[in-house]
């Protein structure tokens, strides 16, 4: 009995340990499963849909990039799109070389990417990194300009605006895989994702990736232990660069082109918009970032031309109602989510969601019909906006969008109270069961 | 005892002179500082207490005069490289890593000296030794059950705990203290010196303090800096009686 039972106790813990080792990376075990079944989701399994999951995958890998200089490092970046561009470029010669008989798969081709990104990154970090701040950020800007004018003057290198080309398929069919397919793509831009993602995430738990967090808070105190701020603001910066270089790579393949504009100031902000509006200091948040304005950049833009001006007040809402992004409104939540009162407080969104929706109805008719007449005043004042044709000339379209702002701003503000009252009850009970489990 | 060989001192100044343009804040200052020793710094406000301690800490660079620390000269090297060789200070105005957890705020001060460097392919939750000497730094701070709060949401006295925890978690062997109780009330203060007294064991400590019971109950000997000079350098019943020190220090302070 005893000896079968000492027999039995190894293999059990055998087993537990393997459970628990697959607990801990249960996360990104999911994330794999959910990288492979997205391209076969009704809805996404098309064309379309794989490069819109493909465009997130680059975005999402970029953002990542990004996260570990700004929200880990706290290094504000006007100029991050220099080392995506730059290693696009690195990736798109390689592949240029490929085509023209070099025995390399395609599949790596992003390593050039990231070899790009990290060369350009060392030269331009040893330069930045000396200091941080408003300093670090007026370099990067003035970094920026510079790549981007000698991207559109070294026409044989980049290009130009019209960008060289490159056939992803026009090389060794490694494994059988030649590319043709978007899903093909898709494939090799989520395992890139997914090991970049692992790579940073596993980065910032290092000693030099702790000392990240401790040069953010307070460079100073951070020399008195021993590291020189500078240095460890260079070996993230360096490694920031590496992964935006990556995400050029992964770029180049997806779009068999690249020009000028993939080191410009446009793709910098938008790096920054992702981060912002994701979580500056979640590394989930830039993910979630990347997925959102990806999905609106090319969503919205469908509905309507004036949709860059709905992503700024996207923006400019997050930054002065949601500091902390959409993962700190998500991580807000968490300990609500098990009081009693959580039922309460959802109850409170859904009645304020209504009046929310007219008051932006309101404002987005406003917003449509002005932009329509200002920018294409030889239209004349007949249009159509959401399947309803509208006459300017008359005062009925400017009446209802009136209405709708004003009666939906009012009632917002009622439905806010109820929700600030249900806000209030659901976090003294979050905080009574935190006090007294 | 006022003037102790070289080689026994862990830290030598002579003739230091600190000028923020035409004011002279540090005036010729020569000290040494022996071998586990604890030695205070006192002094009336605008002494220079913080600016000699600005110098020898690497914060700032001397404008001429030598500093040296187990007799090699350090007058003008950067933080880093002082605190690699051994001497860890602690800040009058706390000054701590508030966004990062208590714990984290440890472990990284602890880092550097335990040979980690800028290691980039280990995980520092596996690092045993480092997470050892944190979780030990953490008992000896009694801020073990809070290691897990940000540092930012602490309290006064819990912030100043750690802001000595962080000047320890290295292991240095010369520890300089600014103003370790300044705030604290009378049992904090207690409690502080306790620590102190415990953690400095076995090491050099040099610490600023204006709490004379603080003083006269923890140093070996005590040093009296006045408008950027050290008018007297002796044991805490020498200096009590001292009547130059009576005059410019202890007797303005009691007037006060």
């Amino acid at each position: 009995m005893n000896g079968a039972g000492s027999r039995a106790a190894p293999s059990l813990d055998v087993r537990t340990g393997a459970l628990a080792g697959l607990a801990r990376y249960r996360v990104w075990i999911a994330a794999v499963v959910l990288l492979a079944l997205l391209p076969h989701v009704p809805g996404l399994a098309n064309d379309f849909g794989r490069s819109l999951l493909s465009q997130m995958g680059i975005a999402a890998v970029f953002a990542l990039s990004y996260n570990l200089l700004l929200g880990q490092t706290g290094l504000l970046s006007f100029g991050h799109a220099v080392y995506f561009g730059l290693g696009a470029y690195a990736a798109i010669h390689l592949m240029r070389a490929i085509n023209g008989g070099l025995p390399i798969p395609m599949a790596f081709v992003p390593l050039a990417g990231a070899a790009g990104g990290l060369l350009v990154g060392i030269v331009f970090g040893a330069v930045s990194t000396r200091r941080a701040g408003v300093v670090f950020a007026l370099i990067s800007l003035g970094i920026g300009e510079l790549v981007f004018a000698a991207m559109r003057m070294l026409q044989g290198f980049s290009g130009g605006e019209e960008g060289i080309t490159a056939n992803r398929g026009g090389g060794p069919h490694w494994l059988g895989v030649n590319f043709a397919s978007q899903l093909d793509v898709y494939y090799l831009i989520a395992f890139w994702t997914l090991v970049s993602a692992a790579l940073l995430y596993y980065f910032i738990g290092t000693p030099v990736g702790r000392l990240c967090n401790a040069v953010r808070d307070n460079p100073e105190r951070a020399e008195f232990v021993g590291y020189s701020a500078q240095r460890v603001r260079f070996t993230a910066f360096a490694v920031a660069a590496t992964f935006a270089g990556l995400a050029g790579g992964l770029h180049a393949v997806n779009y068999e082109i690249v020009a000028a504009e993939a080191v410009g100031a446009a793709r910098s902000g938008s790096v920054l918009l992702m981060v912002y509006i994701g979580g500056v200091s979640n590394f989930v948040g830039a993910i979630l970032g990347a997925i959102t304005i990806t999905w609106l950049q090319v969503s919205l833009s469908d509905y309507t031309a004036a949709w860059q001006l709905y992503l700024g007040l996207f923006f400019m809402a997050i930054v002065l109602y949601a500091p902390g992004g959409l993962a700190g409104l998500i991580m807000m939540h968490v300990p609500l989510a098990r009081t009693a009162a959580f039922a309460s407080l959802l109850r409170a969104y859904a009645v304020a969601v209504v009046p929310l929706l007219v008051a932006l109805f309101g404002a987005a008719l406003l917003l449509e019909i002005n932009y329509r007449l200002s920018t294409q005043p030889q239209a004349g004042t007949r249009m159509t906006l959401l399947h309803v044709d509208i006459d300017a000339a008359t005062p009925w379209p400017w009446l209802v969008a009136a209405l709708a702002l004003i009666v939906g701003i009012f009632a917002a503000r009622r439905a806010c109270r109820t929700v600030a009252a249900a806000w209030r009850d659901a976090s003294a009970e979050a905080a009574a069961a935190r006090a007294y489990p | 005892m006022n003037a102790p060989s070289a080689e026994g001192c862990a830290l030598r100044l002579t003739a230091v002179h600190k000028s923020f343009g035409a004011t002279a804040i540090i005036r010729g200052v020569t000290l040494g500082v022996e071998r586990g020793e604890r030695h205070a710094i006192i002094g009336p406000n605008g002494a220079g207490k913080s600016t000699l301690f600005n110098l020898v800490s690497g914060r700032l660079a001397p404008t001429r005069g030598s500093i040296r620390l187990h007799g090699e000269e350090i007058s003008g090297c950067t933080p880093y490289y002082i605190n690699r060789r051994g001497l860890a200070r602690s800040f009058q105005v706390t000054n701590i890593f508030p966004r990062l957890t208590v714990y984290e705020n440890i472990r990284c001060s602890a880092l550097w000296a335990l040979g980690y460097k800028y290691n980039f392919w280990r995980s520092a939750r596996r690092l045993r030794d480092a997470n050892a000497r944190t979780d030990e730094t953490l008992e000896r701070i009694r801020l073990t059950a809070r290691r897990d709060s940000l540092a930012g949401v602490l309290t006064y006295a819990e912030q100043r705990a750690l802001e000595i925890g962080i000047t320890l978690a290295g292991n240095a062997d010369v520890i300089l203290l600014d103003e370790p109780t300044a705030g604290m009330s009378r049992s904090e203060a207690e409690n502080a010196v306790e620590l102190i007294r415990e953690v400095s064991d076995g090491k050099t400590l040099v610490m600023v303090e204006h709490d004379m019971g603080v003083v006269f109950n923890l140093a070996d000997r005590i040093s009296v800096l006045v408008y950027g000079e050290i008018i007297a350098t002796d044991t805490p019943d020498a200096i009590r009686e001292n009547a130059a020190v009576q005059e410019a220090y202890l007797g303005s302070h009691a007037d006060a």
